[in-house]
Parts: structure tokens; C-alpha cells; sequence
């Protein structure tokens, strides 16, 4: 399990505040809680500005000054916010690169060649171990837990985007997608649609003429 | 009441206690790291793992509540084996560092390990580190000793009202810590070193100093305010090596405030510890009888009008009692006991303690705080009004304060207005808060010292006094008059009328030359610059400050560790508190030095021991022979008197400039300094 220590001296900033972008999410966000009971919106709000750092350093990450935000805003004490934020490992106390790669290591991904994929990732980006950053600030590395997409193991997760089916060769090229700064379409790598059965439909081909379900 | 049976013992308790609760009622001793029982419940050690009939497994019984015929078992084999596994896992990462952990001795795991520990461990992994926290120069943090029972998270966040502690991270990075590197910021943070079950929050300056079983414990009463928390003085040899609460549900609970405990460095500093003589204008050292004759030479021919005293803050009622015996003997009725000048109407008890009682607060349902911030000037009593407000629940008990606008009090306070118009206001019903005051069954005001330290003190505490009958707050069963003091002498120098006699001067009236000899009994916290400079001073007490730099005549007094005293509360409550230590050097019991001086002087003092001066007090005011103070209400509702300033609109201000330093004890203690200089400097330098 990767540890989440704080921020390294010098990487936090002075201020922070939120843009015009965030407050628009911020008020969406706070208008499902009653008002005594808005810090509910700890989550989400931490959220918002995990978005928002990417947004504006390309590094998304919570540095202390804004879960300070967070707390006024929401009117609770800071160590609850710091609490929460260090809480999820999804919040990223500390700086990370551009792109966050994070390989899902769990059984059924394993299985199915997470080592190759978390092999790919090193050769393409230079970083040694889970946790680093490249020399170059585009990519941190990171294992986590099954993230619920079994059926196409194994999982990719960059930032929000699913990156699936892969293998060693196809993340390498993802990564160098990456690094030209193209956003390659998320979802199955392979010839497959979601996680239906690969090189089309097994069972029920007779209707094949019908319009298939759950596709529009 | 529900009945359950703990190991085949029936009890009962009353319903929704826990199954932990009902075990203590059968006197079965539960071990518990995270329970606590004035805390919320966490359920997080499992230390206190029970079995219960038709349960299938052992059950947490801090959190488990009990039902109507519930067998409860304590002492079973899967209890103990489940509590073994427990202590097991409680142990994967506590070091072995007993022989250098200052909590040996006294430690809750250590106790329990006894019980339920292995005598090896089947770990060969390494044990986690934890890095040390900084939370100020109170408290010391050894944080891989920490089993993560969050009783700091719960008593920052409950208790003191500070929500400064947390625990980051999860699972095996979960560390409990302030996050930021900040001191804590409350006045009764040494209460953390109490309730950590380990050796993870220690006492910083009581650090590596000596070992709990070396220790000889005296009951005391702290004096460092006007609460009287009751207290044990930690001793060995000749010095008192620390200061823990002792509980008394009535007063303090188990809570001390940061100055009571910590004060303690003080106590050996800045010592007299010999009479001194002034020669020449330099105090040399003298002896008992040169400076005893010293004083009676020059009392000879002075008219008794010409002489005056003042009793300090920290004096114990005996000492008083003697001191106003001697002045009538000398002929003079120039005493007082109120060096900041406080204002009150004498006549009845009940204008000048706090007659709802500590216990009080928690059967209030209103309260309104005048010119107070009982946060500095009553941590331990704060703590209570916090309780209070935790327990009724979102706006179940309503506050409101007028002056000390910028002050936290750790609840929800409403402030009304800054000084007095905003209390007639108040009294004319033009503020909503007069509704909620009328509309309440046990309505509560506290009138502090902001208030009756000013000249129109009295008219202020008269216009509280209305108000309170005005809303009902003064009936047969409940005294909602409260007025809160700040210096632990001052009940009983009122109750013992340590106030100027018919004609009498004042402090302010002594001052200025008003009178040709003035005895100063601990007396530092006035304006000794103010001391006329023909008049001959006195000056006895335990250390060097204001009131010594200026004597002519010092005679070495004891600190409240060093004599066996009475002390009454602002509450008026008479409490006792023993000898911990012998003072030191030629240092005497202040009681003794004036009945040891009245027979120079010749004019004797007719008691020779403690228990016959006892009597003395007891035949001058009739508390002083009551054992116990009892709850009353009064319906006798005549004001005090007003006095002769009428009241201005000036607004209050606060009493205490620095919570750290407010006696001679604390300015000489090097831990209240460092305390000062990291809460108070930082803040006034903010403020400007």
C-alpha cells in the first residue's frame, strides 16, 4: 500500500483559491447538502481541487493551503479536512506528474499481465518504482486496487480514463501517445466493444439483425 | 433501571448503559485503552472485548448496550484468550522501551500487558516508526509508542474544544498527529498526558525527572485560579516534581488547567528563603528577630489609621485570619484582600460567589457571560460550560457574552455588545437574547472580573443582580447569580471581611502614602510603583517579585505546596489542602509568622496551633465549619448595593493580559515563560 506523506518542502504554494470553473462545481456541489450540514461536501470539494491544480500546474494534487480552503468553506476544523484527504489514497498529498498512471495489481488483473503492463510503464517513462515521478514530470506511477473492471483486465487507469486489455507492447505505445500529448479514445485496446466478447458476439447471433442492446 | 447479571451477579443499571458500565456496577475491573469514561465512545483498542449470552462471538462492552436479562461474562476462556490475541496485536509495534518511557510505572498498557501480554513475541518483522509531532512545549510526543486509541483526538475535539488533533492516513500509516507544526492551542492540554493510556503524550518540562513509585502524594487545592481544582502534589525529597488533577466530580472532574499543572518549575525559583532588611536603602540578609524588631520599632508610635495591609491572591484563609486579627490588635481597619480593586456589596454571601455551582452549569439552559472570558480566567469551568453545551445539542443551551469580543470560548456564544448599555438593553428587553434568558427554566449569568474590577464594578453587578431577578433566575431552588472570581483567596478574604472596616482605606487608599506602614501578605499584583515613598513596607510571601522589590522588611513565606491550608472557591465551596513539602531555607507557615510577630509586638494573637486558629475562623464565619458546600437557591431577592459610581459605557475589558503569567509563581516558572512566549507574544504581535 503506497504511503501518502505530505507535501516535499518548497513544493507547496503560498495561496490558494478557487477559479471561476471550481465555484460553479463548488455550487452544484453544496446545494445537495442542508447548509449546517454542508461539510458533507468534504469529498467532492477536494475533488474540485485536485481538478483544479491539474487544470492550472498540470500537476493534480491537494496541497495543505487548499484543504484550509476547504475548511473555511465548509466551516470545519482543518485537521477533519486533512483527515479525509489523507484518508483516500485517490488524493494526492504531494505533487504528481502530468499523466498519473495508476496499474491496477489485483488478482484477476495480475492474472491477465498487470506485471507487463507495470513493466511497460517503467521501460516507457524511466521511473524505477510505484510511487516516482519521471525525470521528465509527465508521469507518476502508481499501483492500486482492483478498480472494478475486471472484465477487461488488465486496467490501465490514466487520471479519470480506462485504458484496457492491454499488453506490455500496447501500453508502451500509449504512453508515447501520451508524451506527444495526444489523448488516445479510453476503453478496450483490443478489438472488442466494452466488455463484450472480443473479435464480435458469441451467443445469440441470430439476432444479429436486431439492434443490440445497451448500444445506441 | 434494567437488570443484567455480570458473571452470575445480578445488577442493575440504568438503561442504555453499556455492557462495560454494567460489569464496573458489579465491580468487575475491565481493561479498556480506548474508553474513557467522560469521552465518546470509540470501540477502537477491543481491549474490552466480553462475552454475552447469545452473542457468538466476544462483543466490545465500551459500545455494546445492554438489554433487560442479559447475561454478561467477563472472565471466560475465549474472553481471555480474545484479549490475549488483542494485547498481541496491540504489541506488533509497540517498542520494548519501558526502562526509557516516562510513562513506566503508571501505564495502562503495561498494567494490561501483565494481565494478558505473552512472555515472547511471535514477530520477527520490523516494528513501524512513527516521526514525533510537535504540539508545543507542554506536551511530548513519542509517537511510535501510540496504539491509536484516539483519546487526544476525542479530548481536543470534546473536552478542550480545540479540534486540532487527527488521525491521517489509514491502516498501518495511521498516525495521529496536528497535521501542521503547531503548539496546541488550550489552556488544558496537560490533561492529554493524563488520558494517553501510553507513553505517547508525556509531561515535557516533568520529563526523564523522576519515576511514578518514587513519588510521595500530598492532596492540594490549586490556586493558580479561582476554581479550587483539586489537585495532587507529586513529591520527592525536598521538591514537588509535579502537579495532577485529583477527580471531584463536583468541581473539576478529572481536568487541570496547563498553569495549575505546569507551574510546578516555579515553585524552587525566586525563593525567599530569609528575612531581609533594607540598610541604606539595600535589602540585606537579617535574621527573624532583627527583623521582627525592625518592624515593631518602627510600628511604635505609628496611630492605627496609619497602617495598612493587603492580602495577595494565592493566600490561604489562615494566613488572613491572622493577618486581620493583627491589624485590629494594631488598631487599624485598612485591610483588603481585593488588589485589582474589585467591587462588592459584602453583606450576603450570595453577592459575591458563584451560586449555581460548577455542577450547576449542566442543569442550566441559558446563560449570559458579563465581562468575562472564563476560557483564561476559569479553563477548568469553561470545560464545564462546554460540556454542557455539547450535551443540550444544537442550540439547546444558548450563550451569549457581552464583552471580549474577539475571544474564542470554544462553544457557540453569541456576542451582545462590548460594555454595560448593552446589559440594560438587555434588561429593557430590547435584545431577543432577554427572551430566551425569560424563557428559560434554570437561566444562568456570570459576572466576571472585566465587570467588577471597574469603578461602577458594584453598579454592574447590581444591574446583573436585577436582570438575573428579572428572568427568574434567583428562586427557591436555583441561584443563576454567579460571580466568577480569578484569584483562589478571594472568597475566603471576603468571607474572613478582609475588606476595609468603617473608615478603613482601600488598596487604592494605602497607596499614594495613605498609610505609614504597609503589610503586604503575598500581595504582588497591584501597582507597587504607586507605594508612597515614605511609606514602610512589609512584605511577606514565598518569592521575589513587585511586592519584595519594594519592601523594606521581607519575612519568608510558603507557597500552597509547603503549608497545610484552607482555600474556598468562587463558588464558595471550603476546601482543604495538606503540606506536600517543607518550605525552604528559614522560610516559615505565613500564620505563624504573624502570631510569631504579634508577640514581639506585643499584642499576642490568642491561638498557638492550626486547629485553635481553625476555630477562630470558624467563629468569624460559620462556612468555615461546614464540611460540604450544598446547591441553594434563595428568595430573598433584594439587590446588592449599587455603590456610589453610576454606570459608564465604557467597554470591558479583559482581565487577565497574559494567562501565563498572572502570579509571582508563574513569572519565576522557565516553562510558563516558554509558554508565554510562544501563545501570547505571537498573538498580541498579530493583534497589532
Amino acid at each position: 500500500m503506497s504511503v501518502q506523506p505530505s507535501a516535499p518542502e518548497g513544493a507547496e504554494p503560498t495561496r490558494f483559491e478557487f477559479d471561476s470553473e471550481s465555484e460553479q462545481q463548488i455550487a452544484t456541489i453544496l446545494a445537495k447538502y442542508p447548509p449546517e450540514r454542508k461539510a458533507s461536501g468534504v469529498l467532492p470539494l477536494l475533488y474540485v481541487v485536485q481538478k483544479q491544480m491539474g487544470r492550472q500546474t498540470g500537476s493534480a494534487w491537494i496541497p495543505r493551503v487548499a484543504m484550509d480552503v476547504v475548511a473555511a468553506r465548509l466551516e470545519m476544523a482543518p485537521i477533519r479536512v486533512y483527515e479525509v484527504a489523507t484518508f483516500y489514497l485517490m488524493f494526492n498529498t504531494k505533487p504528481i506528474g502530468r499523466y498519473h498512471l495508476q496499474v491496477c495489481t489485483t488478482t484477476s488483473c495480475w492474472l491477465r499481465g498487470s506485471d507487463d503492463v507495470t513493466a511497460a510503464c517503467k521501460a516507457a517513462t524511466g521511473i524505477r518504482a510505484f510511487g516516482e515521478t519521471s525525470a521528465d514530470g509527465l508521469f507518476t506511477l502508481t499501483e492500486v486496487e482492483c478498480l472494478g473492471a475486471c472484465a477487461n483486465a488488465p486496467i490501465l487507469q490514466v487520471d479519470d480514463d480506462y485504458y484496457e486489455d492491454l499488453d506490455g507492447p500496447r501500453t508502451e505505445e500509449l504512453i508515447e501517445a501520451l508524451k506527444r500529448g495526444e489523448r488516445p479514445t479510453p476503453g478496450p485496446t483490443i478489438d472488442r466493444l466494452n466488455s463484450a466478447p472480443a473479435g464480435g458476439r458469441r451467443v445469440l447471433v441470430d439476432d444479429a439483425t436486431h439492434k443490440p442492446q445497451g448500444q445506441g | 433501571m434494567v437488570k443484567v447479571t455480570v458473571d452470575g451477579l445480578p445488577v442493575e443499571v440504568p438503561a442504555g448503559s453499556s455492557a462495560l458500565q454494567a460489569c464496573e456496577a458489579a465491580g468487575k475491573e475491565i481493561p479498556r485503552f480506548c474508553y474513557h469514561e467522560r469521552l465518546s465512545v470509540a470501540g477502537n483498542c477491543r481491549m474490552c472485548l466480553v462475552e454475552v449470552s447469545g452473542g457468538r462471538k466476544p462483543v466490545a462492552s465500551c459500545g455494546f448496550p445492554i438489554g433487560e436479562g442479559m447475561h454478561i461474562f467477563t472472565d471466560t476462556e475465549v474472553v481471555r484468550r480474545a484479549r490475549r490475541a488483542v494485547m498481541e496485536f496491540l504489541l506488533i509495534n509497540h517498542p520494548l522501551d519501558c526502562p526509557i518511557c516516562d510513562q513506566g510505572g503508571e501505564c495502562d498498557l503495561q498494567d494490561q500487558a501483565f494481565g494478558y501480554g505473552a512472555d515472547h513475541s511471535r514477530y520477527r518483522e520490523n516494528k513501524r516508526a512513527v516521526t514525533d509531532k510537535y504540539l508545543g512545549p507542554l506536551v511530548k510526543t513519542v509517537m511510535t509508542r501510540c496504539i491509536q486509541c484516539t483519546r487526544c483526538i476525542r479530548f481536543s475535539t470534546e473536552i478542550a474544544g480545540v479540534p486540532e488533533l487527527g488521525g491521517v492516513s489509514r491502516g498501518e500509516n495511521l498516525e495521529i498527529t496536528n497535521y501542521v507544526e503547531k503548539a496546541l492551542t488550550s489552556e488544558l492540554s496537560g490533561n492529554l498526558i493524563d488520558i494517553c493510556p501510553v507513553g505517547a503524550l508525556t509531561s515535557q518540562p516533568y520529563a526523564f525527572t523522576a519515576r511514578s513509585w518514587e513519588l510521595r502524594r500530598t492532596d492540594s487545592i490549586d490556586v493558580c485560579d479561582a476554581v479550587g481544582t483539586n489537585i495532587v502534589m507529586h513529591a520527592r525529597g525536598a521538591a514537588v516534581l509535579r502537579i495532577v488533577p485529583r477527580i471531584n466530580d463536583e468541581v473539576n472532574e478529572e481536568w487541570l488547567s496547563d498553569k495549575g499543572r505546569f507551574v510546578v518549575d516555579g515553585f524552587r525559583r525566586r525563593r525567599l528563603d530569609r528575612p531581609w532588611g533594607r540598610v541604606d536603602g539595600r535589602l540585606q540578609p537579617a535574621s527573624w528577630q532583627d527583623a521582627f524588631s525592625t518592624i515593631a520599632t518602627r510600628l511604635k508610635n505609628v496611630p492605627g489609621e496609619r497602617i495598612g495591609a493587603i492580602a495577595g491572591d494565592m493566600c490561604d484563609a489562615e494566613s488572613m485570619m491572622a493577618l486581620k486579627d493583627l491589624m485590629e490588635t494594631l488598631g487599624s481597619s485598612n485591610i483588603d484582600c481585593r488588589q485589582d480593586g474589585a467591587k462588592y456589596d459584602t453583606s450576603r454571601r450570595d453577592f459575591y460567589t458563584f451560586n449555581s455551582g460548577i455542577t450547576g452549569i449542566e442543569d442550566a439552559d441559558a446563560l449570559l457571560i458579563v465581562g468575562t472570558i472564563p476560557r483564561q480566567e476559569a479553563p477548568v469551568l469553561n470545560a464545564r460550560i462546554r460540556k454542557r453545551f455539547l450535551a443540550a445539542g444544537r442550540g439547546g443551551f444558548p450563550i451569549a457574552m457581552i464583552g471580549a469580543p474577539n475571544a474564542d470560548p470554544t462553544y457557540a456564544a453569541t456576542v451582545l455588545g462590548e460594555g454595560p448599555d448593552t446589559l440594560a438593553k438587555l434588561a429593557a428587553g430590547e435584545l431577543p437574547f432577554a427572551d430566551v434568558l425569560k424563557n428559560a427554566k434554570n437561566p444562568m449569568v456570570i459576572v466576571g472580573h472585566g465587570a467588577l474590577t471597574r469603578p461602577d464594578g458594584q453598579a454592574i453587578a447590581k444591574a446583573c443582580w436585577d436582570l438575573a431577578v428579572q428572568v427568574g433566575a434567583i428562586t427557591a431552588g436555583w441561584h443563576g447569580f454567579n460571580v466568577l472570581h480569578t484569584a483562589a483567596s478571594r472568597v475566603a478574604g471576603l468571607d474572613l471581611g478582609l475588606v476595609p472596616g468603617t473608615g478603613g482605606r482601600d488598596v487604592a487608599g494605602m497607596l499614594d502614602g495613605g498609610v505609614d506602614v504597609l503589610w503586604l501578605l503575598g500581595a504582588d499584583e497591584f501597582a507597587t510603583d504607586r507605594i508612597g515613598p515614605e511609606t514602610f513596607v512589609i512584605y511577606q510571601g514565598h518569592h521575589g517579585d513587585a511586592g519584595a522589590a519594594r519592601a523594606d522588611v521581607i519575612l519568608p513565606g510558603t507557597l500552597y505546596a509547603e503549608k497545610p491550608g484552607t482555600y474556598t472557591n468562587t463558588e464558595g465551596r471550603v476546601q482543604e489542602a495538606f503540606r506536600a513539602i517543607m518550605p525552604p531555607g528559614d522560610a516559615r507557615e505565613d500564620w505563624r509568622i504573624l502570631r510569631a510577630f504579634s508577640e514581639v509586638a506585643g499584642r499576642k494573637l490568642p491561638y498557638d496551633t492550626l486547629e485553635a486558629l481553625r476555630a477562630r475562623m470558624a467563629r468569624a464565619n460559620p462556612v468555615f465549619g461546614q464540611p460540604a458546600w450544598v446547591r441553594h437557591g434563595t428568595t430573598d431577592t433584594t439587590a446588592p448595593q449599587a455603590g456610589p459610581v453610576s454606570v459608564s459605557s465604557d467597554p470591558f475589558r479583559p482581565v487577565i493580559a497574559d494567562y501565563y503569567l498572572t502570579h509571582a509563581v508563574c513569572r519565576a516558572s522557565p516553562t510558563m515563560e516558554t509558554c508565554s512566549g510562544i501563545y501570547v507574544h505571537p498573538a498580541i504581535e498579530a493583534a497589532e
